[in-house]
């Protein structure tokens, strides 16, 4: 018999996972169009701060995330004031910083899988009469599908096992914010082994899964990983 | 009627060189682009296409006038109703044959121009195919239909027979004069090969010398 608890912590996980997912496909797909052609020169800069989740510890991110959603002043008090919103220790907290977290596990392969497209397939719709929108959705975005789909399982797979910032910035609290990563080091501590066993095998296969089938999409010579082996 | 004078400096392997071309070229010619390499035969292409912006002139077409420095007009490529074959194709890989050259047309579908297309041009077997499926030949052939189907005012071939053996290069010659004659275009063809330009063109834009001023009948070959 599986305890509520252990299902609401999965459904918690699960949703923050979706969520997140959707929230970045949404955004990073203009965001990657513009990383992939804009010749503006602050665009490294872009890119840095893109990537800055890769390397920078995610403690950090959450240190300075509980900062900003702080209610007494900053930003924190502008959402308390004006809209009486609280995002540190809730949900939507820990869904935003789980967003700016996975950014560059989404942006990533939708860049490079715009910029390995030849120049010419834009131009050829450009010299057809086709608009920017229409050439992105008709030509450029089927022809990145690998990577759109490389994107969403690495996003997926990566907020699923996100646990330093989600700390930091939502705490433990079950059915709000203790996403299954949490519950496995909480019932370690309170050496309850048999529950971090099907939180970890649960975790363990979904991410073996999610990795499969990104490899098998991937296959041939030219994927997204063979492409960025910093990534891979 | 295409009114080109245009001047554009290009950076270049040998440093940088200047592209000046002021020329009119005739409704219903087909003229070929020749010089040597680097001398910005392509460039000229993607300058009258408006892939590339010259650095100072004015290009009309058929008395529009489509790029003026003076006037600071620059119509992007959307408006500027000129059809465009790439080295590459630039075929879509993710459309069949006939989605191709579906896509090429505005809002006012003529199913039967892409029809007439798809047979004269032999692709009636090949229409539910991919790209990636195509010999070189058959993939010239659909993007020269692909470009035809957008009504363009005018036609740029560049260098369309570069990646075909010698056998399919004169079949498809053939295929470009039929498309050029059958569909009354305005074509500018970009070519290195002397015995090509001799076969097809009537005109001939030669270009790398300093500043090209006027057109030459092909017949000087």
């Amino acid at each position: 018999m599986m305890d509520t608890d252990f299902i609401t912590t999965l459904a918690l996980t699960g949703k923050l996972a979706v969520l997140t997912t959707i929230i970045l496909l949404v955004i990073g797909l203009p965001v990657a169009y513009w990383l992939a052609y804009t010749h503006c020169r602050v665009k490294v800069v872009f890119e840095a701060l893109v990537c800055m989740p890769m390397v920078l510890p995610p403690t950090v991110m959450g240190y300075y995330l509980l900062l900003a959603f702080n209610p007494q002043k900053g930003f924190g008090g502008f959402l308390d004031r004006f809209f009486d919103v609280r995002l540190a220790f809730t949900f939507e907290g820990i869904l935003i910083a789980s967003v700016l977290a996975g950014l560059p596990f989404m942006i990533q392969p939708l860049q490079n899988g715009l910029q390995g497209l030849p120049v010419s397939y834009r131009e050829a719709a450009y010299t057809l009469g086709k608009s920017k929108t229409k050439t992105f959705f008709s030509v450029l975005l089927p022809n990145i599908r690998p990577s759109v789909i490389t994107g969403i399982a690495l996003t997926f797979a990566h907020t699923i096992g996100e646990f330093g910032i989600v700390l930091m910035v939502g705490g433990s609290i079950p059915g709000e914010t203790r996403i299954a990563s949490i519950a496995i080091y909480d019932e370690v501590q309170t050496l309850n082994y048999r529950q971090a066993d099907r939180y970890s095998l649960i975790l363990f296969l979904l991410s073996f899964v999610l990795l499969v089938i990104i490899y098998s999409i991937n296959r041939g010579p030219n994927n997204y990983f063979t492409n960025n082996k910093h990534l891979g | 009627m295409i009114e080109l004078d245009i001047r554009k400096q290009m950076l270049t392997a040998d440093g940088l060189r200047s592209l000046e071309v002021s020329v009119e070229i005739p409704r219903h010619s087909l003229t070929c682009i020749w010089g040597p390499s680097g001398s910005g035969k392509t460039t000229l292409l993607r300058m009258i296409a408006g892939l590339v912006k010259p650095d100072k002139g004015t290009i009309s077409i058929n008395s529009i006038p489509v790029y003026d420095s003076g006037k600071k007009i620059n119509l992007v490529p959307q408006r500027r109703h000129v059809g465009y074959m790439f080295q590459d194709y630039a075929l879509f890989p993710n459309m069949t044959v006939e989605k191709n050259i579906r896509f090429a047309q505005g809002r006012d579908k003529d199913k039967e121009l892409v029809e007439t297309l798809i047979r004269e041009f032999g692709l009636d077997n090949l229409r539910r195919q991919k790209p990636d499926k195509l010999s070189g030949g058959q993939k010239q052939r659909v993007a020269l239909a692909r470009a035809i189907a957008a009504k363009p005012h005018l036609l740029l071939l560049d260098e369309p027979l570069s990646a075909v053996d010698e056998e399919m290069r004169l079949s498809l010659q053939d295929e470009i004069v039929k498309a050029h004659t059958l569909f009354s275009m305005t074509t500018l063809m970009v070519s290195h090969d002397r015995a090509e330009i001799a076969r097809l063109s009537t005109h001939l834009l030669p270009i790398g010398q300093g500043k090209t001023v006027g057109l030459e009948k092909a017949s000087f070959l």
